[in-house]
């Protein structure tokens, strides 16, 4: 985590009502360090353009403050608050070449012509654009209009930029290779990055650290390969990735690990990540590449078996779906390696998988509460 | 060349697809005939029937038939009054109109071109029955001194053609002098040039007045949420429910003499009791009741075009270092210029052919030029006139809109 001290934006406490009946944000606290790009991940309606509209003074907050550099910022109004913001559908000004949108920035700060020409000049080469200052954004494709947004909340030089969805309209080509472009620029300018998505491959891609939001609370704050690997609860390991989920019974709990029973019975041992005590309902997490089959004797505390439901062949891989404790999703790749494990569809296999792989999290929002 | 596609049963291909779409034009056709007749009758004809009575003038050649083809022979430039035959065939011609009882018509037009005409033929008319043999001209001058008159038989040979531009020039304050030459009308005489500058003028304030208490209001609607600006819309849209002239009469109501709004000022103690404001039956009045009755013309385009303009724009403006003045100007506005052109365009068009509401509130000093056509309709019968004036009128507003279309573009107007 980010020390105070050196934290470009700080939200402390903040919670957002609409309509007086339902908080939309709940007590978010977020410390955003200089030179970060950090990624609001969440589903829709989860109150991620909300935060975005409260950090650049479009949307107040009920409760608490935000500051940027130190200074609270809840009574500066946006255009003092130099926050470049790059909208999901990209605003560029209709009626002005793409020349005449980059240099509104500048010209509203007042300077002279020539500085105009050079830094506009600069951020179009930037996005790779240098010969369409002269098109109005209607004449611009997608991906070109997208550019042009993102050169505009940059050419002012702002210390923060904020993104939001800035590439849901574009087609998954697209998509990529701006995800990539954006990333570049991030990197060779050095500015503070806060994206919005609910893509979670495009926040694995391009984050330095994700918040996980939903229900208005960040569920989990960490860099792509923790949340992926150590996901906290229920909802951020289904949330990202693939994962597999089995409910099961906490039976003992020792040390850091933890022995559960599956709803047929079976037994296995987890890492107890978010559970306190025996009896308790859990969710176990297992993410599909982790599974073993036919596994030797390194995997002897957990061994179970399942029934092979569906194969789908996919080259480099094969993807199969078992049912396992009552599960029927329950998703296996298998590396199409020379000596690969032969599945056939209705067979039961032996799984398995080590035990840290497999994380005891919270009940989560389907399972009931125990009885 | 390959041979030319057919259908299964043979027909080229090219044959039966213009066939197939020959049914569906003419479906399309008849679906729209029923409106084009009705326009047809309703407003095209009346509009070829207006350009033709502003300029038709057979009445002289109708009434004096045979002294309009003896008068061809004289030389109306020299100073020598026509001959005996032409005032022979010009008695004859008006003992023939009175009895055909259409004298009158001749008369009422010729008193257009100069005054004293119409008294001078109806006391000619039954006179000259009494004339029966020569000395003709003699006789008739005797009947009237005008007779002996030269510009008298210059204007009627000047008027024995089937087409006159006297109307027009009226309609511009102009006329024929006695010689044929076009000269502005006596000073006291000139009202229509002022008056269709006070039109256009009062026209254009009226616009500017609906611009500026409108856009706020279309802002609103188009911003506002949904339940709040279906309300405003409502009220918006009121005015459309309840009849003109209500509308109009209820406007005399508050602001009359005796009006509530004078009442109320006298009661508060703003003016004294004979100090009672005139704000009606004069040009406030029409501000006032004609900017309240455009209103909505201004409203509605104007929210179209704001309802398409997305929040966001105005939020990135303001992202990037722009005040909200600056914002609105730089950002906002220019957007709604089409708006803005089209519900400018619409409430002046209106405005400058409005009758209904200035006449009555208008008094002497706030009627418009339509006021005046249509007193030439009904009241003075000048036709001609009225159809003159209203041809210019016609002229105004299409050179305004081929204005507005070379400076705005006609396709980006939205009217709704
Ligand atoms: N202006 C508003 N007035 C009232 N409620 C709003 C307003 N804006 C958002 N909300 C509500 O607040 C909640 C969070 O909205 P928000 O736009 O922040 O979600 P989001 O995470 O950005 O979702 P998405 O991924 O769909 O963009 C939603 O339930 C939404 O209905
Ligand atoms: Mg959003």
């Amino acid at each position: 985590m980010p020390d105070a001290q050196e934290a470009l934006v700080a939200f402390e406490g903040v919670q957002k009502t609409y309509d007086g009946r339902q908080l939309v944000v709940r007590d978010l606290n977020l410390d955003i360090a200089r030179g970060e790009f950090l990624t609001m991940l969440g589903p829709s309606g989860s109150g991620k353009t909300t935060c975005l509209m409260m950090l650049a003074g479009f949307e107040t907050p009920t409760h608490g403050r935000i500051l940027l550099k130190g200074t609270e910022l809840n009574r500066v109004p946006p255009h003092r608050r130099g926050i470049g913001m790059v909208f999901q559908n990209y605003a560029l000004f209709p009626h002005m070449t793409v020349y005449e949108n980059l240099a509104f920035p500048l010209e509203v700060r007042g300077m002279s012509r020539a500085e105009i020409e050079t830094k506009v000049a600069r951020a179009l080469d930037m996005v790779r654009l240098p010969v369409f200052g002269g098109r109005r954004p209607a004449q611009l494709s997608g991906g070109q209009q997208q550019r042009v947004a993102v050169a505009r909340a940059l050419v002012f030089e702002p210390d923060l930029v904020l993104m939001d969805e800035p590439l849901g309209a574009l087609d998954k080509n697209l998509r990529e290779e701006m995800q990539y472009e954006i990333k570049h620029i991030h990197e060779s300018l050095g500015v503070t990055v806060v994206y919005v998505t609910h893509d979670q491959s495009e926040a694995l891609t391009m984050s330095n650290r994700i918040a996980v939001f939903d229900d208005g609370v960040i569920q989990q704050l960490a860099t792509p390969d923790v949340l992926y690997e150590k996901p906290e609860n229920a909802f951020v390991a289904q949330f990202i990735g693939e994962n597999n989920r089995l409910t099961a019974r906490v039976k003992e709990l020792d040390g850091s690990f933890c022995t559960v029973e599956l709803e047929d019975g079976q037994k296995v041992r987890a890492l107890s990540v978010n559970v306190s005590g025996a009896g308790e309902i859990t969710t176990l997490s297992l993410r599909p590449e982790r599974v073993v089959i036919g596994p030797g004797q390194d995997f002897a505390d957990n061994r179970i078996s399942g029934r092979v439901e569906e194969l789908i062949y996919l080259g480099d891989h094969i993807r199969a779906r078992l049912t396992v404790a009552g599960n029927d999703s329950f998703i296996v790749k298998v590396a199409n390696a020379h000596d690969h494990v032969r599945l056939s569809q209705g067979s039961e296999v032996p799984l398995g998988w080590a035990s840290e792989d497999c994380r005891a999290l919270d009940a989560g929002v389907g399972n009931a509460a125990p009885a | 060349m390959a041979h030319e596609l057919t259908t299964a049963d043979g027909v080229p291909l090219r044959i039966s697809l213009e066939r197939a779409l020959l049914r569906s034009r003419i479906r399309a056709a008849l679906l729209v005939v029923p409106l084009m007749a009705f326009l047809l009758f309703a407003f095209i004809l009346p509009i070829f029937d207006m350009l033709y009575r502003s300029v038709e003038n057979s009445i002289v050649a109708q009434v004096l038939p045979e002294t309009v083809v003896v008068l061809r022979d004289w030389d109306e430039t020299g100073d020598a009054l026509p001959d005996e035959t032409v005032f022979e065939t010009a008695v004859a011609d008006i003992q023939a109109a009175f009895k055909a009882k259409t004298l009158g018509r001749l008369a009422r037009r010729l008193n257009y071109e100069k005054p004293g005409m119409a008294s001078l033929l109806r006391k000619s008319g039954r006179r000259s029955l009494r004339i029966t043999e020569a000395p003709w001209s003699e006789q008739l001058i005797k009947i009237d001194r005008k007779w002996g008159d030269i510009n008298l038989w210059r204007l009627i040979k000047r008027e024995s053609d089937h087409v006159t531009e006297s109307y027009f020039l009226a309609a511009v304050d102009m006329r024929l002098d006695d010689l044929g030459a076009v000269s502005w009308q006596p000073e006291n005489r000139q009202i229509y040039l002022q008056l269709f500058w006070k039109t256009v003028w009062m026209s254009g304030l009226i616009t500017i007045l609906c611009l500026l208490l409108g856009y706020p209001v279309a802002f609103l609607l188009a911003t506002l949420p949904l339940r709040t600006s279906n309300l405003l819309m409502v009220l918006v849209l009121l005015p459309f429910w309840t009849s003109l002239l209500v509308r109009t009469t209820s406007w005399i109501a508050l602001l009359q003499h005796e009006g509530v709004l004078n009442d109320l000022m006298v009661v508060v103690g703003l003016i004294s009791d004979d100090g009672r404001l005139q704000m009606i039956h004069n040009k406030i009045g029409t501000f006032v009741a004609m900017t309240h009755i455009l209103l909505p013309f201004m409203i509605l385009p104007l929210y179209s075009v704001m309802k398409t303009i997305p929040p966001s724009y105005m939020r990135a403006a303001r992202s990037l270092g722009a005040t909200p003045f600056t914002a609105f100007v730089r950002v906002y506005l220019p957007n709604t210029v089409s708006g803005i052109g089209a519900g400018s365009i619409l409430v002046f068009i209106l405005s400058i052919g409005y009758y209904i509401t200035p006449a009555l509130v208008g008094g002497r000093t706030g009627t418009f030029i339509s006021n005046f056509i249509a007193s030439h309709v009904s009241v003075t019968l000048n036709w001609g006139l009225a159809a003159a004036l209203g041809v210019i009128l016609l002229a105004l507003v299409l050179a305004l809109y081929l204005l507005y279309d070379r400076i705005v573009g006609i396709d980006n107007m939205k009217l709704g």
